[in-house]
C-alpha cells in the first residue's frame, strides 16, 4: 500500500516541478520569451527529470535489495537451533513468517519463535517501508530545488532534455536484448544443476523417462529416470502429424487465394483464416480434448481400430488446423511477391495456369516456402495448450498416431505446475528441456528468417 | 540443327500440332482439378473454423441460463440468532442448510427415509446456504419472516430441465434417478421451477460447485495483468521502435538488436514463462500467481510484436514530413515527438491493441508461474493471487463435472468476445485514422 503512496506523492510533485520549471523559465525571459535558449516546457521537463529519474532508480534499487536484507536481518535474531538448518528448510521457515505477518495463517498453531519472527518481521517492514518514504521524499525535493536553480534565460535545457530522453530510448531498446540473455543465463544456470544430477549422455540418449517415481528424498535422481528420447520423438510425431494437415491446406490455399481467387472472395476468406490464427490456443486444447479425441476413438471403434482418447492424431490435426494461417498468409506473400514476367512468360510457351503455378512460380518461390513450414515447424514444437489439454502424460516410445505420447512442452508444464521445490531434478528438468526447446526453435527461426530475408531481396 | 528449331518455333508441323491437341483435353482436366483443390483446401480451412466455433457456441449457450427453484423460506430466529445479536459473526456462521432442508421437507412431506432425504437436498445448489446469508447479510429485518425465494437448483437438476439428460435411458445410467425426477416433475407441474438469465456467472469467482461458478475473477485478473502488460510493453515498445527506426545508426549493434526482436517474436511462449519463474518469482521474489507478474511475463512477450508494428507504421510517415520539421528549426527530437509520432500514432496503436489481444489469450506462460491456482475471491491488487481467463477455461476443461463443459464453453464465448471487441476497434483505428501517403 505505501509504494501505492510514494508513486502518487511522486507524481504529483514531478507535476509540480514542471509547472514550476515552466513558470520560472517565462518568469526569467522578462516578457520576452525569444531572450529563453529553450522553449518554457524544456525548462519544465529539466526540473521534472531531476525531480524523478534519481527517485524512481532508488526506488528500483529498494524493491530488488529489499526482500533480501530484510530476510537476512530476521533470520539472524531467530534463536540457532532454527537458524542451523539448510537453505531449503529456512526459505521454508521464512515463508511461514511472511504469511503469519501478512495475517493469512492463524498464530495459534504456529512455533512460538516463529510469531516473535513475524513479529520482528513486519516491524522492520514497517521501518524499511518509512526509509524509504522519507528517502524518496527528500531526493524528490532536493532533486526539484536543484533543478530550478538552473532556470535561466541562457541555460539549455533541451540540448540536456533531449540527451536524457535519448538514452532513455536506447535503454528502451535493449530490453530486447535483456530479454534474450534473462532467458538463456536462466535456462543455462538451471540446467547445469540438472546435468550435475543427471549426465547429458542420459538425459539426450536415454529411453527411459519417469521423472514422477523419485518420491522420497534419498531416491531423487537416482531411480526417478531422466531419458528424454521418448519425449522428443513424442514432440516430433504431432509436429509431424500437424504439418501433413497444415503444409497442404495452407500450401494450397495460399495458391488459391493469390492466384485463382477472385479479389472479391479474396477480400473475405483471407481475414476468416487469420481468425484462427487469432483463436486463443486454449480453445483449440479444448476442442480438441472434448470433442476431436472422442470423435477419433469413437469413428476409430468402429473401424475396429483402437485409438487411444489422448490420441496423437487428435492433437496434431487440431494443431495443424491452428498452424494453416502462419503457412497460408507466409506463403501467400511469398507467392505474390514473384514477379509478373516469370508468370507471363510461362503463359507465352502455352503452358496453362496450373502448369504456370507447379512448374515456375512455386519453384521461384520454394526457398519464401520452406522458411515458413519451417517457422510453422517451431510454432508445432513450442504450442504448449493443445498438447497440454489433449495429448497423454506418459512418455510413450512409439510411431503410432493412435497412442498416445507425450511433448516437450507437456512435461515442462507437469513438472512445473503444482508444489515445488527447487532443487529436485524433477523441476531442474523441466529448465533443461526449455532450454533444448528454446534451442531448436532458435534454430529453426534463425534459419527460416534468414532464407525468407535472402528470397525478399532476390525479387526486391 | 539451328534450322530445325527456327522451323519448328515459328511453324509448328502438322505433328507437333496434333501432339499438343491431343495432350490438351488432359492438361485442362488437370487445370480444373488443380484449381478445384485450392478451393477444397480453403474450404477446408474455413469448415474447421465454422465447426469449431459452432460446437463452443451450441456446447455453452446453455450455460447463460440457470435453473433456478422456489422455496418457501422460513428465516427461523431460532435456527440464526437464537441470541438477538445480529452481529456479523452469528449472521456467518449461522446454518442456513438447516433452513433450506426444513422447507424442503415441508415441500415433500412423504419423502421418509434419510437416504432419499439426502438426495432430495441435493435438488438446490450446495452452495444456495451462502445465498441466504448474502440475502439475510443486506437485509437482517428478514429474520423471523418467511419469504418465497429462487434458489439456484444443483447442476444436475440444471442439466435436466435444459433436457441435457436422456430421462428413457435405464435408470443405472443416468446421472438422476427416478425419484429425483419425479420430484423435479413434482416442482415443475407446480410451477416452482423457472430458468432466468444465469447472472451469477458474470458476478461471481471461480467455485467447485458448477452452478456457483462465474467468471467475474477471471475476468478481473485478466483486465489487472493486461493493464501491467499495456503499462510496461506500450511505452518501452514504441520508445524502442522510435530509437530503431529514427536514431539508431547502421552498426553491428543496431544488426545485432533488430535479429534479437525477430527471434524474440519466435520463441515459444511457455520459454517466457520459464523465465518468468526462474527470474522474478525465484530470483527476485515476487508473489505467486499475482497479475503483477503475470503482466510482466506478458509484456516481454508481447515487446516485440508491438516494436514490429511500431516501426512500420513509423517507416511509413513520409520523409517530406521530416525534412519539412527540420527545415523550420525543429531538433531531431522534437520531428519524431512533434510530428513523427503522432502521425504514426494510429498504427502503433493497433499492433499495440492486437499485442494485447494476443496477451489476452495467452495462458502457457502464466501456468508458469502459478496463475492456475483455485482462487474463489475476486482480485482487488495486482499482487493479490489471481487468475486469467485462458487459463479459467483451462482449469474448468479439466474438471471432471460435466457440468463444466458448458462453463468452459461459456467462458470461451466470453474471452472470444473480448478478442473480437479488440480486433474490432483494432481494425476500425485502421480504417479510421490510418493516413495513406
Amino acid at each position: 500500500m505505501q509504494s501505492y503512496t510514494i508513486f502518487i506523492v511522486l507524481i504529483a510533485l514531478t507535476f509540480f516541478g514542471f509547472r514550476m520549471g515552466r513558470n520560472r523559465a517565462v518568469k526569467a525571459s522578462e516578457g520576452h520569451l525569444s531572450k529563453l535558449h529553450s522553449l518554457p516546457i524544456y525548462h519544465g521537463l529539466y526540473v521534472a527529470i531531476w525531480c524523478s529519474i534519481p527517485s524512481l532508480l532508488i526506488i528500483f534499487i529498494w524493491i530488488i535489495s529489499e526482500p533480501l536484507i530484510v530476510t537476512t536481518l530476521v533470520l539472524s535474531e531467530l534463536p540457532v537451533e532454527l537458524q542451523n538448518q539448510s537453505q531449503a528448510q529456512l526459505n521454508l521457515l521464512m515463508n511461514d513468517v511472511r504469511n503469519i505477518a501478512a495475517g493469512n495463517i492463524g498464530i495459534s498453531e504456529a512455533d512460538p519463535a516463529v510469531i516473535i519472527a513475524a513479529e520482528r518481521y513486519s516491524a522492520v517492514s514497517r521501518t524499511s517501508g518509512t526509509a524509504q518514504f522519507i528517502l524518496i521524499l527528500n531526493l524528490a525535493i532536493v532533486g526539484l530545488t536543484l533543478g530550478i536553480k538552473y532556470i535561466a534565460p541562457h541555460f539549455r535545457a533541451r540540448i540536456l532534455v533531449e540527451r536524457v530522453g535519448m538514452i532513455l530510448l536506447i535503454i528502451a531498446s535493449t530490453i530486447a536484448i535483456l530479454t534474450t540473455i534473462g532467458i538463456v543465463l536462466s535456462l543455462i544456470f538451471e540446467s547445469i544443476r540438472f546435468f550435475e544430477k543427471v549426465t547429458p549422455i542420459e538425459f539426450f540418449f536415454g529411453l527411459e523417462w519417469s521423472p514422477q517415481i523419485a518420491l522420497r528424498e534419498d531416491q531423487v535422481a537416482s531411480d526417478g529416470s531422466f531419458g528424454a528420447v521418448p519425449i522428443f520423438a513424442g514432440t516430433a510425431l504431432i509436429s509431424f502429424i500437424a504439418m501433413i494437415v497444415a503444409v497442404p491446406i495452407g500450401l494450397m490455399s495460399a495458391v488459391y487465394l493469390a492466384e485463382y481467387a477472385h479479389s472479391k472472395f479474396r477480400a473475405i476468406a483471407k481475414p476468416l483464416l487469420e481468425i484462427l490464427a487469432g483463436i486463443p490456443t486454449v480453445v483449440y486444447g479444448f476442442f480438441a480434448a472434448l470433442t476431436v479425441a472422442p470423435f477419433l476413438r469413437d469413428s476409430g471403434g468402429l473401424l475396429g481400430l483402437s485409438i487411444s482418447s489422448e490420441s496423437a492424431l487428435a492433437a496434431g490435426v487440431v494443431m495443424g488446423i491452428m498452424i494453416i494461417p502462419f503457412i497460408s498468409s507466409l506463403s501467400d506473400d511469398v507467392i505474390t511477391a514473384v514477379p509478373q514476367a516469370m508468370r507471363d512468360g510461362s503463359y507465352g510457351l502455352g503452358a496453362t495456369k496450373s502448369e504456370t503455378i507447379l512448374r515456375v512460380i512455386l519453384p521461384a518461390a520454394l526457398p519464401g516456402i520452406v522458411g515458413s513450414v519451417l517457422l510453422a515447424v517451431s510454432r508445432a514444437i513450442g504450442e504448449t495448450m493443445i498438447v497440454v489439454m489433449a495429448a497423454g502424460l506418459s512418455a510413450n516410445l512409439t510411431a503410432n498416431p493412435f497412442e498416445a505420447v507425450t511433448t516437450v512442452t507437456v512435461q515442462i508444464v507437469t513438472l512445473l505446475v503444482g508444489d515445488q521445490e527447487f532443487d529436485s531434478a524433477k523441476t531442474l528438468a523441466a529448465f533443461a528441456l526449455g532450454l533444448t526447446l528454446f534451442a531448436i526453435t532458435l534454430c529453426l527461426n534463425f534459419i527460416a528468417l534468414r532464407v525468407v530475408q535472402k528470397y525478399r531481396e532476390k525479387y526486391e | 540443327m539451328n534450322d530445325t528449331i527456327m522451323d519448328s518455333g515459328l511453324r509448328p508441323s502438322r505433328e507437333t500440332a496434333n501432339i499438343v491437341r491431343r495432350g490438351l483435353k488432359k492438361r485442362y482436366a488437370a487445370e480444373q482439378r488443380f484449381k478445384l483443390y485450392g478451393l477444397l483446401a480453403v474450404c477446408a480451412a474455413l469448415a474447421f473454423l465454422v465447426i469449431m466455433l459452432g460446437n463452443i457456441i451450441y456446447k455453452g449457450h446453455t450455460a447463460f441460463i440457470q435453473t433456478e427453484v422456489k422455496l418457501e423460506i422460513y428465516f427461523d430466529e431460532d435456527v440464526i440468532d437464537p441470541t438477538g445479536k445480529r452481529d456479523e459473526q452469528t449472521l456467518r456462521g449461522a446454518d442456513y442448510g438447516r433452513l433450506i432442508k426444513t422447507s424442503l421437507r415441508k415441500q415433500f412431506p412423504n419423502v421418509q427415509k434419510r437416504r432419499d432425504k439426502r438426495k432430495l437436498y441435493r435438488i438446490v445448489s450446495a452452495g444456495s446456504p451462502f445465498e441466504l446469508y448474502r440475502m439475510v447479510q443486506k437485509d437482517p429485518s428478514l429474520i423471523g419472516k418467511t419469504q418465497a425465494i429462487w434458489i439456484s437448483a444443483a447442476a444436475n437438476i440444471d442439466i435436466l430441465n435444459k433436457g441435457g439428460i436422456d430421462t428413457t435411458r435405464p435408470e443405472t445410467e443416468r446421472r438422476v434417478n427416478n425419484k429425483e425426477i419425479s420430484w423435479y416433475e413434482n416442482l415443475r407441474e407446480a410451477g416452482l421451477i423457472r430458468a432466468d438469465f444465469n447472472t451469477r456467472f458474470f458476478t461471481a469467482g471461480d467455485s467447485r460447485d458448477p452452478e456457483q461458478a462465474g467468471v467475474l475473477g477471471a475476468v478481473i485478473g485478466s483486465l489487472l495483468t493486461l493493464a501491467i502488460t499495456l503499462l510496461l510493453s506500450f511505452p518501452f515498445g514504441v520508445m524502442a521502435a522510435i530509437y530503431l527506426e529514427e536514431f539508431a545508426p547502421q552498426n553491428r549493434w543496431t544488426d545485432i538488436i533488430e535479429v534479437n526482436i525477430n527471434n524474440l517474436a519466435a520463441v515459444p511462449s511457455i520459454v517466457f514463462g520459464l523465465l518468468g519463474l526462474a527470474v522474478f518469482l525465484n530470483f527476485f521474489g515476487l508473489p505467486r500467481s499475482a497479475p503483477l507478474v503475470g503482466g510482466m511475463v506478458l509484456a516481454l512477450m508481447t515487446l516485440p510484436t508491438i516494436i514490429i508494428a511500431s516501426r512500420a507504421a513509423l517507416k511509413s510517415v513520409p520523409p517530406s514530413i521530416r525534412e519539412a520539421a527540420l527545415g523550420v528549426g525543429a531538433s531531431r527530437m522534437q520531428v519524431v515527438t512533434d510530428h513523427v509520432a503522432p502521425l504514426a500514432m494510429p498504427g502503433i496503436l493497433t499492433g499495440t491493441i492486437i499485442g494485447m489481444a494476443r496477451a489476452l489469450g495467452e495462458s502457457a506462460p502464466l501456468l508458469m508461474i502459478g496463475m492456475v491456482a483455485f482462487i474463489v475471491d475476486v482480485p482487488q491488487s495486482p499482487t493479490d493471487p489471481a487468475t486469467v481467463l485462458p487459463v479459467q477455461v483451462y482449469l474448468w476443461a479439466d474438471s471432471p463435472e460435466r457440468a463444466f463443459v458448458e462453463r468452459t464453453s461459456a467462458a470461451i464465448i466470453v474471452l472470444i468476445g473480448f478478442l473480437v471487441c479488440m480486433n474490432l476497434t483494432a481494425q476500425i483505428l485502421r480504417q479510421k485514422f490510418e493516413k495513406h501517403w
